[in-house]
Formats: structure tokens, C-alpha cells, sequence
């Protein structure tokens, strides 16, 4: 079957550029001039602890027996301790991801929710003034600087309407007298599961602000890139004599129009996901969201590198799956794509 | 009824078109797609719309079902369909009375839905009926053009099917709106010789169990030969010559139609039999003062070149040249 080949080789492509970081992350990790033994031993360490971590960690033994313990504690999970705090990090990622991935889908959900109405909107009423709005806005938020847009959001709808919270991921009240009991992680989920609606509206509420200044860029570049595929799309004959055989305008637009720019709207998913990830870091900080940003952000001012590692590469493993979905996805939905 | 027909004054006229033209605008001046126009069709005929490429005949149609660009300027003195002027409502009677069958099959249609979907939304369209009932309606009409096993096709796309089964799927389109006037653009060009024929014997046969008409738009003297009871011959966006088919045929009055049948020998190749007269039709952004037709016609005189030709002929077969009789 063409279909299980293709499959085949796309797994195994994902596979090999996991692998590939990996070796990336191990080579920086030795590259980068920081003493290891040292941050592990704590606070001004003696020469004996120093000496007693560098055995502990096993860094006198050859390169590549590292990288090959290294590896293979990485393909297993077992990510090691954090030099800095001795906590286990599968431990601390079993909360910081969740966090992230929550905020990131969120966002990559409003940027499509956003991005894709107003391309193909756009795109049916090209020229009009509808059109200029649309690619004003995209433009604007594209050009945009990230804290920028935060912190106008927290202004506007924290200091002076005062109808959402200016940071965090949940109210106090609830995090500390009352925490939710930790399922999946995602707040949002876990509230459902334990049927508490206030807690799923604060949770909701926190999520809004950071969501949305992360969707801004994907939400432009979705915007413009459906705008672009669907102008394209609705000038094929086949658009014609759809109008030709009396088919209303908008089935025309969403039913006939639409199903082509699958293709140019899953690249769009793939690349905002990829840049929510990418992009927590900062909205994270200014947003005080725990969460992986947040997490790696100080593992990296520390060279806590066994941290910066593990993240890097559950980053990766989420974008490369991601996009192994989409490429899935795109054979699927469309029977011409040519399986290679 | 100013305009006659073939079965003459019996015949119930369908369409009448007087002085038609569509003008758009464009960087180089106006565009003149169609120049003057006059169209006469009776219910139940095939007629065919014959001239070389960039004459108008696909504009022509176009203006017949409202979908003209944006930006074109379309008028005419007298444009009525089963009696009734149209010349503000095209777009109403589209998908209604009037259906289009493109020129190209395998573009017409949506690459990514299936059969069954793209004659469903023409179905739902234009019906209030059940799903259920509508699928049986889409098999029916896949059937009656001619295509084979017609509940596994509605689960097919486009792509995996030939030339000649995507262009009875977008015929079987055309009649799943219900309409009584179709128009063809060229449904043959995009196919084989054997599978062009097997379409038009097919059309023909929809024409007569359905009571349908068929404006029959084509390039190719065969197609009017095969099909046509009466034909329009365009020249440059005008109307030069009209009559029964058969007259057309076998004694055409208008140098430009004469011209189009002594290009036809079966000798010449396929497609390239218009062009085998020589030199081309005018630009659209010029404008013609006297013949359209007058640089490249055998005939030409003098006057030609000056005067606009009078409108000759009378009843049922009439043509525009200042030659009383084809000089050929
Ligand atoms: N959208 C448009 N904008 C400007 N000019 C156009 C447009 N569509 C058609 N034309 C011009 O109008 C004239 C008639 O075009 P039309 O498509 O009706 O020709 P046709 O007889 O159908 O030719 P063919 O045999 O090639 O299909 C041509 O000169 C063409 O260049
Ligand atoms: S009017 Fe003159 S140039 Fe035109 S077709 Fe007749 S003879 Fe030829
Ligand atoms: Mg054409």
C-alpha cells in the first residue's frame, strides 16, 4: 500500500531528526564553556565536592560513551535531575508541559478561529473595504512587537476595563486554598473531569490574555496566506461553473472554495503550533504562565543543561509529531496528494 | 415574432438575442468581446455557435447566464428568454432555466469533492427533497448519460476517472438543475474523435427525450455537421451569418462561413482547420469601419473597407455581406 510506505517513511524521517537534535543538544552542551560539576555541587562548592559531582555525573568518561548513556537515558524518559535544583525533570516536565501545550493549542486554535474567516472574507470581497481592514490587521499584527501587544492587552482589558487578570494561570484563591487535583495538567481539562465550572472559567479567563498575544503573528500570517490560496482558488474554472449550475455564494465559498485551501490552511496549523511553542518563552515571563518557557528560561541562565536538553527535545517531539499529523492529514483530505 | 426559426411559425421561439455586445474595460482601451450579436433559438433545437477562437462565442454565453465579469458593460436591444426580457435577471434564471456545460470537463469540476457530493449541492440546490431521495436522483441521472455503475462512481473523485466519463458527469450536472436551456461550451474539444461523438449523440438524444435546447458553442464545422439543426456563424464578435444547418453546409452565404467549410477537408489536421485560412481576426480593442471580415476575404471590393455590410437574406437563413449572392 502506498499509504502504510508513506507512513513508513515519514515516521522514520520524524525518528531520524529527533535523533539529530539530540546529537545537536549534547554537542551545544559540551561546546558551551560551564563547569557542570560545579553548578551540581552547590553553592560555593569545595574542590572535594567538585571533584565527588564530576564522578557522580560520570564526566571524566569518553565522549561518546556519554552521548550513548545520554541517548539512550533520553529515548527512555529518564531525563535526569536538574543540576541546579536535584529535582527529578521528568517530575517538573509532568507539569510545565501541559501548561505549555495549553497555552500553545489555545492559541493556535484562535489564530485559525481568527486568521482563516478573515482570509477567505477577505478574499470574497476583495478591494472592498472589508479587504483593507483585514490586511491592515494583519499587518498590524505581524509588525508588532510581542511584549508590546501584552502589555497593551494588560492594560486595556487588566488595568482599565479590569474584566480579565493581568497574569498567572489561575486565581490564588483557588491555587492554594482549593487546588484543582492534577490529572492531565491542562487546567482546563482537569476542571471538567472534576466538574468545577468557576474553576474552569478562572482557568479560561487566565488563559485569554497570553493566548491571545501569542495568536497575534499566526493569526496574520494565517490571514494572509488564506487571502492569497483562496483568490487563487476562486478564479479556477471549477468555481465557475459552480455559479454556472446556480449554487449559492456561500456554499460556493465554504463548500466548494474552501475544501481546496485544506492544503495552504494545515501548513498554517503546523506553523503557528510551531511558533506558540516557540514563542511561550517570552508570553510566558511577561505573563508569569508556569510553564515550560518559564522553566527553560532560567534553566538557560543557570547552564543547567540536563533541563535546556530535556525541553529541547519534548519540544521537538511535540513539533515533529505535530507535523507528522499533518502531513497525515493533508493525504487524507485531499486524493490527489502524490504519496512521496 | 421578429425572428424565425428552422420549423418555422410553428416553433416556439426560446431565446431571442438582438445586437448583443459586452465591452470591458481594460489597460490597452476597451476590450469588444462581443461586438453585435443576434441569436435566435427555437424550443428544442440544437444550435450551434461557430467561429474561430477569440470571437466571443464563450462571452456570448456567459452574458446568457449573468457571468460576465464584474467590470464588463453588457447591453443589447432585445435579449428575452421564453418571452420575457431578461436583460437585468440573467443571474435569476442561472442553474434554474439555464445551465452551463464547461468547455474543459476535467477543470469544471471540484478536484477534492466526490461525484456524489458535487450532484448532490446542484440537487439540494435546487430541490427541497430528502437525501435520500436525492442520491437516488444523482444515480438516475449518472445513468442516463451513459455512465456505468453509477452508485460506485458518486463515491469517486474527478481525477480517477476519463475525459468522456467526466464530461457525462458535468452534462448529468447540467440536467440535475433542471433547466430546459444548456448551454455547451465546446464539450467535445477537451476529448478523442470517438468519445466527442459518442457526447454529442448523447446530447442529442437529452435534446429529444428531454424536450431540451441546446446552444451548442464550437469552433469545428463537424460538430454543426453532426448535431446542429440551425447554426450562428461569429465573426470578431458579430453575427455574420445564420440559417439552418444544412444551408450553412451546403451553401454558405457569407465569405467567412465558405471559408470555415473549405478549411473542413478530412485531410487537414484536427483543430488546425480554422486557422488554415489566412491571416487573423481583428484585435477586440479595435474598432472596425466597414467589413470585419474585409483583410482577409477572397471576395473584397472596394466598399468593404468603408461601408458596413447590409443585412441580406430573409425568413430563416439571413447573413451580413454587400456580395447579394457568395461569390465562391
Ligand atoms: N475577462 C476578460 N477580460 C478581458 N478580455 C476578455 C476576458 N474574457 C475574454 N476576453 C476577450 O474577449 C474576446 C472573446 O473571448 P471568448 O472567450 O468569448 O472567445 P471564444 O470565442 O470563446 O474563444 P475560444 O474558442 O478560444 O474559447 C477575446 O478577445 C478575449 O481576449
Ligand atoms: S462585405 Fe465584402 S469583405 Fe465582407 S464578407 Fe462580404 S465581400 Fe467579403
Ligand atoms: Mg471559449
Amino acid at each position: 500500500m502506498d499509504l502504510v510506505r508513506y507512513t513508513l517513511r515519514r515516521v522514520f524521517l520524524s525518528a531520524f531528526v529527533v535523533v539529530g537534535v539530540t546529537f545537536l543538544v549534547f554537542v551545544v552542551a559540551q561546546v558551551v564553556p560551564s563547569d557542570p560539576a560545579a553548578l551540581y555541587a552547590g553553592p560555593r562548592p569545595t574542590a572535594e565536592q567538585i571533584a565527588k559531582a564530576r564522578v557522580t555525573l560520570d564526566l571524566d568518561a569518553p565522549l561518546p560513551q556519554r552521548f550513548v548513556s545520554f541517548a539512550t537515558a533520553m529515548g527512555t524518559g529518564d531525563f535526569g535531575v536538574s543540576y541546579k535544583s536535584r529535582r527529578l525533570i521528568s517530575q517538573d516536565l509532568r507539569v510545565y508541559l501541559p501548561a505549555t501545550l495549553e497555552l500553545a493549542i489555545f492559541s493556535t486554535f484562535l489564530a485559525l478561529l481568527l486568521g482563516i474567516p478573515a482570509g477567505v472574507i477577505a478574499a470574497a470581497r476583495r478591494g472592498s473595504w472589508l479587504d483593507r481592514i483585514g490586511s491592515l490587521g494583519s499587518i498590524l499584527s505581524v509588525a508588532m512587537p510581542t511584549f508590546f501587544f501584552a502589555m497593551l492587552l494588560q492594560l486595556v482589558f487588566s488595568q482599565w476595563l479590569g474584566i480579565l487578570p493581568l497574569a498567572g494561570r489561575l486565581s490564588q484563591q483557588i491555587s492554594i486554598s482549593d487546588p484543582l487535583p492534577f490529572l492531565t495538567g491542562f487546567n482546563l481539562i482537569d476542571a471538567v473531569t472534576a466538574a468545577r465550572p468557576a474553576v474552569f472559567l478562572d482557568a479560561l479567563a487566565h488563559l485569554i490574555l497570553p493566548a491571545l498575544t501569542l495568536a497575534a503573528y499566526p493569526a496574520g500570517i494565517a490571514m494572509r496566506l488564506t487571502r492569497a490560496a483562496m483568490i487563487e482558488i476562486l478564479a479556477r474554472r471549477h468555481i465557475v461553473a459552480a455559479r454556472a449550475l446556480g449554487l449559492s455564494a456561500p456554499r460556493i465559498l465554504f463548500g466548494h472554495a474552501l475544501p481546496n485551501a485544506v492544503g495552504p490552511a494545515l501548513t498554517v496549523i503546523g506553523l503557528s503550533f510551531a511558533y506558540a511553542l516557540t514563542g511561550a518563552v517570552l508570553v510566558e515571563i511577561i505573563f508569569a504562565w508556569p510553564g515550560l518557557g518559564r522553566y527553560v528560561s532560567e534553566a538557560i541562565l543557570s547552564k543547567d543543561f540536563p533541563v535546556i536538553a530535556a525541553a529541547t527535545l519534548v519540544v521537538t517531539l511535540c513539533y515533529v509529531m505535530m507535523n507528522l499529523v499533518i502531513d497525515l492529514t493533508q493525504t487524507l483530505v485531499d486524493p490527489r496528494v502524490a504519496l512521496t | 415574432m421578429r425572428c424565425a426559426t428552422v420549423k418555422g411559425a410553428s416553433a416556439v421561439t426560446l431565446l431571442e438575442i438582438q445586437g448583443l455586445s459586452v465591452t470591458i474595460p481594460s489597460a490597452l482601451g476597451p476590450v469588444q468581446a462581443v461586438r453585435s450579436i443576434d441569436l435566435c433559438i427555437a424550443r428544442g433545437e440544437i444550435h450551434g455557435l461557430i467561429g474561430e477562437s477569440g470571437c466571443g462565442k464563450t462571452m456570448t454565453g456567459m452574458a446568457l447566464l449573468g457571468l460576465t465579469p464584474a467590470y464588463a458593460q453588457v447591453a443589447a436591444r432585445v435579449i428575452e428568454f421564453d418571452g420575457v426580457d431578461i436583460s437585468n435577471s440573467a443571474a435569476d434564471l442561472r442553474g434554474r432555466r439555464i445551465a452551463l456545460i464547461s468547455q474543459d470537463p476535467a477543470a469544471a469540476l471540484n478536484p477534492v469533492l466526490t461525484i456524489g457530493r458535487q450532484m448532490d449541492d446542484v440537487l439540494r440546490t435546487h430541490s427541497s427533497n430528502s437525501k435520500a431521495h436525492r442520491a437516488a436522483t444523482a444515480v438516475a441521472l449518472l445513468a442516463a448519460t451513459g455512465l456505468a455503475d453509477a452508485p460506485q462512481l458518486m463515491k469517486r473523485y474527478p481525477h480517477q476517472l476519463s475525459g468522456g466519463m467526466q464530461q457525462r458527469v458535468v452534462i448529468a450536472q447540467a440536467l440535475a438543475t433542471g433547466a430546459d436551456f444548456l448551454i455547451a461550451d465546446e464539450p467535445t474539444t477537451a476529448l478523442d474523435v470517438t468519445v466527442g461523438a459518442q457526447v454529442l449523440a448523447l446530447l442529442r438524444k437529452l435534446v429529444v427525450d428531454r424536450g431540451l435546447t441546446v446552444l451548442m458553442i464550437t469552433h469545428d464545422m463537424d460538430v454543426v455537421a453532426a448535431v446542429c439543426d440551425r447554426a450562428t456563424v461569429l465573426y470578431a464578435g458579430l453575427s455574420v451569418e445564420t440559417g439552418p444547418a444544412s444551408a450553412i453546409l451546403t451553401h454558405p452565404r457569407h465569405p467567412y462561413a465558405a471559408a470555415l467549410l473549405a478549411a473542413l477537408p478530412d485531410a487537414a489536421p484536427r483543430g488546425q482547420r480554422l486557422a488554415a485560412i489566412g491571416g487573423q481576426i481583428p484585435p477586440s480593442t479595435e474598432t472596425i469601419s466597414g467589413c470585419a471580415f474585409s483583410p482577409r476575404c477572397p471576395a473584397v471590393m472596394a466598399l468593404c473597407h468603408t461601408m458596413s455590410p447590409p443585412a441580406r437574406g430573409a425568413g430563416n437563413h439571413r447573413w451580413l455581406c454587400h456580395l447579394a449572392q457568395c461569390a465562391p
